[in-house]
C-alpha cells in the first residue's frame, strides 16, 4: 500500500487514464470506465512473464511502465557477456547471475511502486497451481517445447460443465511473443476459445537437420564441420561424459574440433560463436524486433486486463527486412485438438468397468465404424492399450475395474485410440446418477 | 470474450475449490501422439518391444531386431527410442545400443537413416521407423556410409563384407575393432 504512494506523482498515470476512464469505440465487451481499473491492474492483477532474455527485458519494462503493479518472471537462464548488446536491464558485472533476478532487481529499482518476482528454475518445476495464480502468462520463449509445455498446462485448467459449455473463469489467457531476426510475431490465445499453440504447430518451421552420412562423408559447409563434432565426435572421443553447451571448456572443444575438420576439407567459415549457433540452435537476435513484437504483447496484455479496447484476433506477422510489415491473421481452432478441444461428451455409469466402457463407445453412434479395438488412457496413465502384445498384457487386468476407480469421483477426459480413427479421440466422460437421470431425462424430453 | 475484471472473484472461488486437490501427471502432445502410434503398432515375428521404465512411459522404450535373412540374419541388435515432448514435429532420437559392423551405424550406435533426419515427416510415424531399421539390415547401403571401413568393404568386395559380419555377430575382430557377440 506504501509503496503506491511513492509510485503515483502527479501526471504519472495520465496516459493509462485516457483508455480507461472514457469511452470509446473499440473498446471491449462489457467496458465501463472507471477508475477503479487502474486500481485492479495495479493491486489485484498478477501477470507472469516467462522468459527474462531479449524480449523479456523489453516486457517487464513495458509492462511495468503500462501500470501492471504485479509481475512475476521466470527464467532458468544465468547471463552471457553475449546478452549484454540488447538485453538492456543486464551490466557487465552482472554476467553469471540469475536472469530473473536481475531482471526483476533492475524494473523494480526503476520503476517504482511496482513488485517483480524472480522465478530462477526451469517451467517445468513450478507445479500447476502456481500458474493457475496469475490472471495471464506472457511469453517471451525461444523454444517450442517450453510453449509446448506451458500449452498443456494452461489448457489442463479448462473445465467445461456438463453440456459442454466453457467455463469461461477457468480459461487463462496467454500473449505470446517470438522474433527470429527481423522477423516476429505476437499472438493472443484464450485457450477453449483460440487456437492454442498445438492447434497451429505448423506455423513452427521444422529445425534443419543434415543427413548424418553427409556429415560423416561429404561436409560442404562450416555448420556440417561443426554438427559433426557436436553428434559425432563427441560420442567418440568423450564417451564417458555428456555434452553441456553451457560449459566453455565444452564449447571450445567442439570449435577446435569444428575447425581442423574445417581444414582438411577445405571449408572456411567455422567460428566460436557460429559453433555456439549451430549447437545451441541459437537464432539471431535483432534488439529493435524484440522491442516491437514485446510493445505489441504488452499492449494486448493490458487489453486483456482492463477490455479498454477489443484485442488482436489472434496471431500478428512482423517483417522488418525491407521497411516495415505486418499482418493479423484470425486462424481457426482445431476442433479436434488433442490438447485444447473439449472432446465428445459421453455419459457413463461409474460402476460399469473398462470394458463395459469400451463396448459402450463401440456402440455409440457417434463413432459408428470408427472403433473396433480401442485403446484407452487417462492422464499420464495407459488404462488399456489394445496393442503391442506386451502393453496389452501390463493393462488387461484394467479391464474389470471400474470407471470410477480408474478417473476419480468426477470422472474426466480419456483419450481414445484406434486403427480406424485418423488421430487421438478425446471423450469426456460424466458420470450420470442412476437414480436421478432418467427423471431429468424425462422432465427434458417433456420440456 | 472475456473480462477479467468482472471475472475476479469467480477466480478467487475457483481457486479455492480448487485447492487440495492432488496434482495430477501431465501429458505433453508427444505422448498423446505416441501412444496413437504404439496402440497400433504391428510388429513382424523378428522385431519386438520393451518398456524398461513401466506402461506409463511410452517416451523411451526399445525396439528389438532379428533378421531372418541377408547378411545379418540370426543377430540381435537393439535400439533405444527416445520420444521428444513436441513429438511428431521432431523425430525420435534412436541409437543402436549393439555395437554392430554396418555400413550405415557407427560404433558409437549412431543411425544413418534418412526419416530420422533430414527427411522426417510429422506423418510418418514409430512404424514408419522400425521398417526403416529392418530395411537397413536387409540392404546395408554403401552410398550413405557413417562407417567408412564397412562400407569400402561392402561395395568392393562383398563376400569379405559377408565374412566380417559372421565374424562380428559371433563376437570377434574386424578391423581392429571387437564387436561382442549378439547371436
Ligand atoms: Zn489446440
Amino acid at each position: 500500500m506504501g509503496a503506491m504512494d511513492t509510485g503515483n506523482m502527479e501526471g504519472r498515470w495520465r496516459d493509462l487514464d485516457y483508455l480507461l476512464l472514457r469511452q470509446g469505440n473499440i473498446v471491449g465487451p462489457g467496458f465501463e470506465p472507471a477508475p477503479e481499473i487502474r486500481d485492479f491492474l495495479q493491486d489485484d492483477f498478477k501477470v507472469l512473464v516467462i522468459g527474462a532474455g531479449g524480449l523479456g527485458c523489453e516486457l517487464l519494462k513495458d509492462l511495468a511502465l503500462s501500470g501492471f503493479g504485479h509481475i512475476d518472471v521466470i527464467d532458468m537462464d544465468t547471463i552471457d557477456v553475449s546478452n549484454l548488446n540488447r538485453q538492456f536491464l543486464f551490466r557487465m558485472h552482472d554476467v553469471g547471475k540469475p536472469k530473473a533476478t536481475v531482471a526483476a532487481e533492475r524494473v523494480m529499482k526503476r520503476v517504482k511502486g511496482v513488485t517483480v518476482i524472480p522465478h530462477h528454475c526451469r517451467i517445468e518445476e513450478k507445479p500447476d497451481e502456481f500458474y493457475k495464480d496469475f490472471h495471464i502468462i506472457v511469453l517471451g520463449l525461444d523454444s517450442l517445447e517450453a510453449r509446448s509445455y506451458i500449452n498443456s498446462v494452461v489448457c489442463s485448467f479448462l473445465e467445461y460443465d456438463a453440456d459442454g459449455t466453457l467455463d469461461m473463469s477457468t480459461i487463462k489467457p496467454m500473449v505470446d511473443g517470438g522474433t527470429e531476426g527481423f522477423k516476429g510475431h505476437a499472438r493472443v490465445i484464450l485457450p477453449g476459445v483460440t487456437p492454442c499453440f498445438h492447434c497451429t504447430l505448423w506455423l513452427f518451421p521444422p529445425q534443419t537437420t543434415f543427413p548424418l552420412c553427409t556429415l560423416a562423408e561429404t561436409p560442404r559447409s562450416p555448420a556440417h564441420c561443426i554438427e559433426y563434432a557436436h553428434l559425432i565426435q563427441w560420442g567418440q572421443e568423450r564417451t564417458s561424459e555428456t555434452f553441456d553447451a553451457d560449459n566453455p571448456e565444452h564449447m571450445k572443444w567442439m570449435y577446435e574440433q569444428a575447425l581442423k575438420r574445417a581444414e582438411q576439407f577445405n571449408i572456411s567459415g567455422v567460428t566460436y560463436s557460429l559453433t555456439q549457433g549451430v549447437v545451441k540452435n541459437i537464432i539471431p537476435a535483432i534488439a529493435s524486433t524484440n522491442a516491437i513484437i514485446a510493445a505489441s504483447c504488452s499492449l494486448e496484455a493490458l487489453k486483456i486486463a482492463t477490455m479498454c479496447s477489443s484485442g488482436m484476433d489472434n496471431y500478428m506477422m512482423y517483417v522488418g527486412t525491407q521497411g516495415v510489415y505486418t499482418h493479423t491473421v484470425s486462424y481457426e481452432k482445431d476442433m479436434s485438438c488433442i490438447v485444447c478441444s473439449l472432446g465428445v461428451p459421453v455419459h457413463a455409469d461409474a460402476d460399469s468397468t473398462l470394458d463395459q466402457f469400451m463396448k459402450q463407445l463401440i456402440a455409440d453412434d457417434r463413432f459408428s465404424g470408427k472403433l473396433s479395438k480401442p485403446s484407452v488412457s487417462h492422464l499420464g496413465e495407459n488404462l488399456y492399450m489394445a496393442a503391442p502384445p506386451i502393453l496389452e498384457e501390463m493393462t488387461r487386468e484394467n479391464l474389470s475395474k471400474s470407471l470410477v476407480e480408474l478417473l476419480g469421483e468426477k470422472g474426466g477426459t480419456v483419450n481414445v485410440n484406434d486403427k480406424k480413427l485418423a488421430g487421438v479421440l478425446r471423450v469426456q466422460v460424466a458420470f450420470s446418477d442412476a437414480a436421478s437421470e432418467p427423471n431429468a431425462m424425462d422432465t427434458a424430453g417433456a420440456g | 470474450m472475456i473480462n477479467l475484471f468482472s471475472l475476479k472473484k469467480k477466480q478467487e472461488a475457483a481457486k479455492e475449490a480448487n485447492d487440495g486437490r492432488p496434482p495430477v501427471k501431465k501429458q505433453s502432445a508427444g505422448e498423446l501422439r505416441v501412444q496413437k502410434d504404439i496402440s497400433e503398432l504391428v510388429l513382424s515375428k523378428t522385431t519386438s518391444i520393451t518398456f524398461p521404465n513401466g506402461k506409463n512411459d511410452l517416451l523411451n522404450f526399445e525396439i528389438t531386431i532379428k533378421p531372418d535373412e541377408g547378411y545379418y540374419t540370426g543377430g540381435t541388435f537393439v535400439f533405444s527410442f527416445s520420444i521428444p515432448t513436441i513429438y511428431p514435429h521432431e523425430a525420435p532420437k534412436v541409437k543402436c545400443k549393439t555395437k554392430v559392423y554396418h555400413p550405415n551405424i557407427d560404433l558409437e550406435g549412431n543411425v544413418c537413416l534418412n526419416i530420422l533426419r533430414e527427411d522426417w515427416k510429422p506423418v510418418l510415424s514409430i512404424s514408419s521407423i522400425i521398417y526403416g531399421l529392418q530395411y537397413l539390415f536387409l540392404d546395408p547401403n554403401h552410398d550413405d556410409p557413417l562407417n567408412h571401413e564397412a562400407a569400402e568393404v561392402l561395395r568392393d568386395n562383398p563376400r569379405q563384407f559377408e565374412s566380417n559380419v559372421k565374424r562380428s555377430l559371433a563376437g570377434g575382430y574386424v578391423g581392429g575393432h571387437h564387436f561382442p557377440r549378439c547371436i
